[in-house]
């Protein structure tokens, strides 16, 4: 609550009184949600551009004017960042774009990454007063990304002013946590180098988000900005392998914030899954994504399946499937067992595939590869379902129908059924606690069993968002500068 | 960027190098690999590590010509880079002081990350045996390095052109039936790892081998490398490349290496 009002003193200024007093509530609440404009399903398939094209300007402060700038701002409570929201959002309405992404910088160390990929629908929208009158709630997703890039266009990203600590951090992993963190640190005057096991930088931004939804140039340049900070990043460097714990001590480190990520992908254990053609969602977007796999000049290979199933119903399987029609797949269907009101995929996400034709196979289930005499995969037995009672989730559950199975050709299929932590750093640095699932056991602050290491994103959750991730980086990095700087 | 130092062939589609790599040459440690990645679009290629020199900051990798990258990598001449080099990745063979003779056999260029796992089981004590395959005489490889850390050698050709002619495994065999074999290690095509590890199976001899299967990004996140070792699944790239050969399925193994097969060349 306190956190709450402190993000929302900026309200007494005279001209957000001015703003709201400007036009009377019911005019504003009158106005409806503005219309993210997009490329059109059929030509999207064709190529990999993005697929939302962004607010124009008008549109984003006419937005922005219906945000009733609410006393007590409940959005903000669901941002897990807690973003002052209204604060940037009427600075857009009155046109001050660069303080509206200052507002956002000094919350978010990647504002257009979290415009675009964010569950806006289920965190700070679904909080957003409008809700509560039965009118679709301030597009607050859509300004933040119109904020960011507006920014970015204007080449005229503001460095935060830093006084140099000259104490020394360490970062392993390169994705949201390791940004956020690196960001936060940097900000407070510490020295910061990131490690990253992959030759490029960015983490699952680069190797798992395809580029038709969060292009490699809004992350590329999300880094430079934090290049310009003072931040140095180090590909291909892994902690625990090439640098040992001990190695980073000796190189004058004092703090070791672990963001390795998510790691080994989780099959399913039916038979035929060791099938060619059957693979993880991490093989598929990663030859894609981050190999180039399909484009000229790319060595990499990659399966381009006439009929590919993809398995799971989440955001990565969506990528996946929307991924193989741009691939070519004349039938990219996804299987899932349980109905469409379950699937934890964005609603957005879901609706751009259905728009890019692929197909919906719900309440299916795979339960058998089938394989021609060359090994590969060509069919797959899929057991009907249907809805039971809720479950541990809190999700219906999923009931076998007795005998009800049924085979479809394909000649791929995507396995998208989650992640475990990756084992990496765990496997390699002794006297690092571990829980059951294989994740880094942490405390409140973020801090591991290790005093100097502090842990957070997809290695102590096992699977989460960007938001997520980003929001441990935020609390490692508040805990870990404030034991360094009482140290010091 | 990781440069090239020293090159030589060891035949027509055999290279080794010698490169900068400090950091790996410093930690790693036999049975490590690394992934190497040439040109702006190259492909991430695993590589088990030869050699190392820790004081002149050097690794040796030693490459066989199969496709469109190995080829790539092939024609690098010494003061060209590799774009990119990450390591030591895998985990280290489990070497130590055997009850017996320790029987390393490798097969073609298998007999590269071979020589390391030699070296320290010569260096812990053992008695160590090694048995050199391949094709023809122009096909062997590393044969005085691995001489020098070995009690004894057998060379076997298919074509009788060096050594013996027959198979790796009648080389194998002969060993275990004169004399107490511990552990044998068994480094090379999957078929030949396959069939070396059907035969001491046959005298319960314990057995291990080292996997190249097919890796993207080789750290634990795509699963291409996967193979079912005792009926469980495991990858490759953080579980091994070493597993117990009696219980690897490399039917499986051999099929899924073909999986991109119809994709490179």
């Amino acid at each position: 609550m306190t956190d709450r009002m402190e993000k929302n003193e900026g309200r007494d200024a005279a001209w957000r009184r001015e703003l709201r007093d400007a036009m009377p509530a019911k005019e504003r609440t009158a106005i409806p949600r503005a219309v993210m404009p997009m490329l059109p399903g059929e030509f999207r398939i064709t190529n990999n551009d993005e697929v939302n094209q962004g607010l124009s300007e008008e549109q984003a402060v006419l937005e922005a004017t219906r945000c009733l700038d609410c006393p007590t701002p409940t959005c903000i409570e669901g941002c897990p960042v807690n973003i002052a929201i209204p604060d940037f959002i009427k600075n857009i309405q009155r046109r001050d774009l660069p303080e509206a992404a200052r507002i956002l910088r000094k919350t978010s160390a990647l504002p257009a990454v979290c415009g675009r990929v964010c569950p806006q629908e289920r965190q700070c929208e679904s909080r957003c007063i409008y809700n509560k009158m039965k009118k679709a709630p301030v597009a607050i997703g859509y300004l933040e990304r119109f904020a960011a890039d507006a920014e970015r266009d204007s080449a005229d990203t503001k460095i935060p002013e830093i006084v140099d600590n000259g104490i020394r951090v360490a970062v392993a992993g390169s994705g949201p946590a390791g940004l956020s963190f690196a960001g936060d640190m940097r900000r407070r005057g510490f020295d910061v180098d990131v490690f990253e096991a992959l030759h490029e930088i960015g983490g699952v931004l680069k190797y798992g988000i395809p580029e038709f939804r969060l292009p490699n140039s809004v992350v590329d340049a999300e880094l430079d900005t934090l290049r310009a900070m003072g931040v140095r990043f180090h590909a291909n460097t892994i902690i625990g392998k090439t640098l040992s714990y001990d190695d980073l001590l000796n190189m004058g480190f004092r703090g070791i914030f672990v963001a390795s990520g998510a790691g080994l992908p989780r099959f399913m254990g039916i038979p035929g899954e060791e099938l060619s053609g059957v693979m993880s969602s991490n093989e598929y977007l990663t030859r894609i994504n981050l190999m180039g796999a399909g484009r000229p000049g790319y060595d990499t290979p990659v399966l381009k399946g006439r009929r590919v199933a993809v398995i799971g119903g989440g955001n990565t399987a969506m990528d996946s499937v929307r991924t193989a029609r741009r691939m070519g797949a004349e039938r990219a269907m996804i299987i899932y067992r349980r109905s469409e009101a379950e699937m934890p995929a964005r609603i957005e996400e879901i609706a751009h595939a259905r728009e890019e034709g692929v197909e919906f196979l719900t309440l299916h289930n795979p339960v058998e590869y089938i394989g021609d005499d060359k090994g590969r995969v060509c069919g797959v037995r899929l057991q009907r379902m249907e809805l039971g009672e809720p479950d541990a989730s809190g999700r219906r559950s999923f009931v076998p129908v007795e005998g009800d199975i049924v085979t479809l050709d394909i000649d791929e299929a995507i396995v998208s059924v989650g992640v475990s932590p990756n084992p990496l750093i765990p496997d390699s640095i002794d006297g690092l606690n571990v829980t059951n699932r294989g994740t880094i056991a942490v405390d409140e602050a973020m801090q591991s069993s290790m005093p100097l290491i502090f842990a957070g994103g997809d290695i102590v959750r096992g699977g989460a968002t960007v938001i997520l991730a980003m929001g441990d980086g935020r609390k490692a990095a508040a805990s870990m500068a404030e034991k360094l700087l009482a140290d010091a | 960027m990781n440069r090239i130092i020293e090159k030589s062939h060891f035949s027509e589609h055999v290279v080794k190098l010698v490169v900068e790599a400090p950091e790996v040459a410093k930690a790693r440690k036999p049975g490590h690999f690394v992934i190497v990645r040439t040109g702006q679009g190259g492909e991430r290629i695993p590589l088990t590590i030869a050699d190392a020199d820790v004081a002149a900051g050097t690794i040796t990798l030693v490459v066989q010509e199969v496709g469109v990258s190995t080829r790539k990598i092939c024609a690098l001449e010494p003061g060209d880079c590799f774009n990119d080099l990450v390591g030591p990745l895998g985990r280290a063979t489990a070497v130590g002081k055997r009850e017996g003779t320790v029987l390393c056999c490798g097969g073609g260029v298998g007999v590269a990350p071979l020589l390391p796992i030699i070296k320290a089981f010569k260096e812990a004590g053992n008695r160590v045996v090694s048995v050199l395959a391949a094709r023809n005489k122009d096909l062997i490889i590393l044969q005085e390095e691995v001489a020098r850390y070995s009690d004894e050698v057998l060379i076997m050709t298919d074509d009788g052109s060096a050594g013996r002619k027959g198979l790796v495994t009648a080389g194998v065999e002969e060993v275990i039936q004169r004399e107490h074999v511990a552990e044998v290690v068994a480094i090379g095509p999957a078929v030949m790892m396959k069939f070396v590890a059907l035969l001491t199976k046959k005298y319960e001899v314990p057995t291990i081998c080292s996997l190249n299967t097919i890796m993207v990004d080789g750290t634990g996140m795509c699963g291409a490398c996967r193979v079912h070792v005792g009926g469980k699944l495991r990858f490759v790239c953080v579980d091994g490349p070493e597993f117990d050969a009696h219980q690897v399925d490399f039917d499986e193994m051999i099929s899924r290496m073909k999986a991109y097969d119809p994709y490179t060349n």
